[in-house]
């Protein structure tokens, strides 16, 4: 039982991280309809600007709240810029263009990034500074709580709430709600519609760089093709909750990290990765809108 | 003699909390040219949905030639006898027209995976078959000699007659065109709807139209159904509908003062 | 039949050409350009007619090549002109397997929305290729050693060499895939596939099963995939599950891409193209020191779908605009 609280603990946070990268898919296909498979790599990106940002201003071994502040920033502004910059040299000449032709330029943006980091940044793993101390911040024998997974929990659910307050309360907010409704009413609405779109990745990247920055924290080895494996699961927890649902991104999220926990606690490690296919053609075959997704009535 | 072909019962559509058509019920005999007519917004083009499998009714039946179809999917419903044309055309753009025609007959073309690799007789004889039955349908709306012309780059009008050209291409008994004359002028109605007239002698069809112009319907349906708000507020001859208080009320509205 | 007969035989007499005239890696070369053709024609029959998107075409190759591998090492004697007769039917067998593994990934996942097929062909290819990793028997991780392969065939003094054994063997399935696709395309199957590329809705109410045309296409392509991981794995003699990662995947993408979608003699082109870029780029590789080769078809592949969005010929064949170009210029 003990074990089990344990495993909870754990798998909810690697679920909230999950959620954050899962966020950023769903927002982009909820409005665009892509599935942006460069997410992965501007993810790996943020990992990369919190790490040089660290480097270049000695942060490597200082532990402590200001450098986790200092490189959730350099992480979020890498991954916000680079987003943008993707959206608009890459996506936006396509708007009009088939599907078919923006997703193999998303495969075509990941291989770039993917490849463009292995030279620029070289291929081997490299060691992420240390953010905080890893600590036990409260021990019930059996279950710790620990420092690092307090963190994520605490810096996610920060984010999930400005995040939340940014789409209800805002008034570009609004205007992304209308976007992903209807894009060209909302055009006639008034609303800037590229405008809303660019904003979009920025939000979706700057959640991606976050949780660049806490995988970095927890597990702390970073490298080029860091973001395949994360980005295949953040996807599928996206696809898991509903894709283009908000709390369906954070539900599949969590659910796919205290799922993973649990089959590795329970089962076998070597099903780990197997597990988001898996999970995926599950819910293909079942319930193919997701758990809180809308099924669409295509117009005709 | 009047033998219903198409009954729809009770029929009802929800999108959310929108009931776009609710609790209809129509049928169209064998061989009868009816019009389905109603405001913008009415429901029109959902019922056509409905009837060919493209949306599934929220609750209802649809019942062709005896056979209940609600529940089968459009291509099992054409395959039955009903077919469609679409209000905002939807051709093979990058196909030629008479690609566009040959695709709607290919389950008639009755030959394997394997039989087109090896040239069988079978095939050459199915396929110039198929070739033959397609030149002839386009002849009848004058489209032969543009027959490899790509066809997104038709004009408009002819465009709207190809989705004719295609539906009956499927071999239907029963043809649903949706507004199949929008955006033509007069003269180029007129000369539509004796072409509708005509393809309807010729293939023995049954013909159910939709329309928003009521004087076009009037001259030549035999039985019409008015829908407002997805409800059916009249139905009968275009005299009795003409005249209905109902149906002028929705198409000019009530003057309330 | 009598025009894919003589168009193989006319590309054997090439054949004997390159024998005499060509450098064994150079003949390498050619042989992993034909096994190139037919992975981008058959990948061209989903992506490019038939407009759905797949992103595991080299985990069927690796079925193919690996059923065949393996049903290869349980016949002792294959060697010499036996060959000829052996590999096809292995190639047969090989393709067979893809295929059936194309319906088993197929049939759920082409009910569903377009995106979804590349998001689980490429899980398909991911599990493949893990699979394989973990199975002893065709050697898992280390790779799959001594697969019999075509060697020299001695007539009493005169010997028919390797290459041109596995060349022909290649070129057979080359000409084969090209003729069944280029049928296929044009017959009422094919319009089906065309139909459901251009518009779903539209196919379904002109009477296409538009499920069963993709699985179709789908299954054909996967049949082909598998006969060049055949070919494959008999003219290398050993396989490794690393050859048939996500990136081999994206070569055949990129080949249907850059020939243009639904134009298989652009595929043909683009094939001869992607297999030699490597070697093309070596001198810029040593220049600069490090591998740029991805780079390089990454921005390829994103400029390309900004400034030609349908490849090289778009949906035309080669010849087309060939003739299209004579006729503006006379």
């Amino acid at each position: 039982m003990q074990d089990f609280v344990q495993h909870l603990i754990n798998g909810t946070s690697l679920g909230s991280i999950y959620a954050l990268i899962a966020l950023g898919y769903t927002m982009v296909y909820g409005i665009l309809q892509l599935i942006n498979f460069a997410h992965s790599d501007v993810y790996m990106m943020g990992a990369f600007s919190a790490y040089y940002l660290a480097m270049f201003m000695g942060l490597q071994n200082s532990p402590g709240v200001a450098t986790l502040a200092s490189l959730l920033a350099a992480a979020m502004i890498g991954c916000s810029l680079l987003g943008l910059a993707i959206e608009r040299f890459a996506y936006r000449p396509l708007r009009k263009a088939p599907k078919l032709n923006i997703l193999i330029t998303a495969i075509g943006v990941s291989l770039l990034l993917q490849y463009s980091a292995q030279i620029i940044f070289g291929a081997d793993p490299k060691v992420f500074p240390k953010v905080l101390e890893d600590s036990v911040l409260i021990d019930f024998g059996a279950v710790q709580l620990k420092s690092l997974d307090v963190a994520v929990l605490i810096v996610t659910v920060i984010m999930m709430l400005a995040l939340n307050f940014l789409i209800f309360k805002t008034k570009i907010g609004k205007a992304m709600r209308a976007v992903s409704q209807n894009m060209t009413v909302a055009s006639m609405m008034g609303v800037n519609v590229d405008r809303v779109i660019s904003f979009t990745f920025v939000v979706g990247s700057s959640l991606a760089g976050v949780g660049a920055v806490l995988v970095g924290m927890k597990y702390p080895k970073i490298d080029p093709l860091m973001g395949t494996f994360i980005g295949i699961k953040g996807f599928v927890a996206a696809v898991l909750g509903g894709i283009g649902s908000l709390p369906g991104a954070v539900l599949g999220g969590l659910l796919m990290g205290l799922s993973e926990e649990m089959v590795v606690a329970y089962l076998s490690s070597t099903y780990r990765d197997a597990l988001a296919f898996g999970l995926l053609i599950i819910i293909l075959i079942f319930r193919p809108s997701g758990l809180l997704g809308k099924k669409g009535v295509e117009k005709v | 003699m009047s033998e219903k072909l198409l009954e729809a019962r009770t029929l009802t559509m929800q999108f959310g909390g929108l009931k776009a058509v609710n609790e209809l019920d129509f049928f169209v005999n064998r061989g009868e040219l009816m019009g389905l007519i109603g405001p913008n917004g009415a429901g029109k083009t959902t019922v056509f949905n409905m009837l060919t499998g493209v949306y599934q009714p929220t609750t209802g039946e649809v019942v062709f030639e005896g056979n209940p179809i609600r529940g089968l999917k459009p291509y099992q419903i054409a395959r039955q006898g009903l077919t469609r044309t679409f209000q905002n055309i939807r051709l093979f753009r990058d196909l030629s027209v008479i690609e566009n025609v040959l695709v709607a007959g290919s389950h008639l073309a009755r030959y394997g995976l394997m039989a087109p690799v090896f040239e069988t007789k079978n095939f050459r004889q199915l396929e110039s078959e198929q070739y033959e039955r397609a030149r002839h349908l386009l002849d009848i709306f004058g489209l032969e000699g543009k027959k490899d012309w790509s066809s997104g780059t038709l004009p408009y009008g002819e465009q709207r007659k190809l989705e004719i050209v295609r539906a009956l291409a499927t071999g239907p008994k029963m043809i649903c065109l949706d507004e199949p004359a929008a955006g033509m002028n007069h003269k180029e109605t007129h000369n539509l709807m004796e072409l509708i007239a005509k393809i309807r002698q010729e293939f023995s069809l049954t013909v159910l139209l939709i329309e928003h112009d009521m004087k076009l319907v009037m001259g030549i349906c035999e039985r019409i159904v008015v829908l407002d708000h997805g409800v059916k507020i009249e139905q009968g001859t275009p005299q009795v509908v003409q005249s209905s208080p109902k149906v002028i009320e929705a198409y000019l509205g009530v003057d309330e003062a | 039949m009598r025009v894919p007969m003589l168009t193989f035989l006319g590309l054997m007499i090439l054949g004997v050409i390159a024998e005499f005239t060509l450098d064994s890696f150079v003949q390498l070369m050619l042989i992993y350009v034909l096994i190139n053709m037919i992975l981008g024609m058959s990948l061209n029959l989903v992506n490019g007619f038939t407009g759905q998107f797949s992103l595991g075409h080299a985990g069927f190759m690796a079925v193919g090549a690996y059923v065949s591998a393996y049903l290869s090492t349980l016949f002792p004697d294959l060697t010499g002109g036996m060959g000829l007769v052996t590999f096809p039917v292995l190639a047969l067998l090989g393709g067979l397997a893809a295929a059936f593994a194309g319906y088993l990934v197929g049939l759920p996942s082409l009910r569903l929305r377009g995106d979804y097929l590349a998001i689980v062909t490429l899980g398909f290819g991911e599990i493949i290729r893990v699979t394989l990793l973990n199975m002893p028997a065709v050697g898992g991780a280390r790779g799959f050693y001594g697969i019999p392969g075509p060697t020299d065939w001695d007539l009493g003094g005169f010997v028919i060499s390797k290459f041109l054994i596995g060349y022909a063997q290649a070129m057979f399935w080359v000409v084969a895939c090209f003729f069944v696709i280029w049928r296929v395309v044009r017959s009422a199957h094919g319009r089906a596939f065309l139909s459901v590329r251009e518009d779903e809705i539209a196919a379904e109410a002109m009477g296409v099963d538009t499920t069963k045309a993709k699985v179709r296409a789908f299954v054909l392509s996967s049949f082909f995939a598998g006969i060049a991981g055949s070919i494959f794995a008999h003219y290398a003699n050993y396989l490794n599950p690393a050859s048939f990662g996500f990136n081999r995947s994206i070569d055949a993408v990129i080949i249907v891409v850059l020939g243009g979608m639904g134009s298989l003699t652009g595929s043909l082109v683009a094939a001869v193209f992607v297999t030699l870029m490597p070697e093309l780029l070596r001198p810029l590789q040593e220049l600069v020191g490090v591998d740029v080769r991805m780079v390089v078809y990454s921005l390829c592949l994103i400029l390309l779908m900004i400034l030609r969005p349908k490849g090289l010929f778009g949906s035309k064949e080669v010849f087309e605009l060939v003739r299209k170009y004579v006729r503006k210029t006379s």
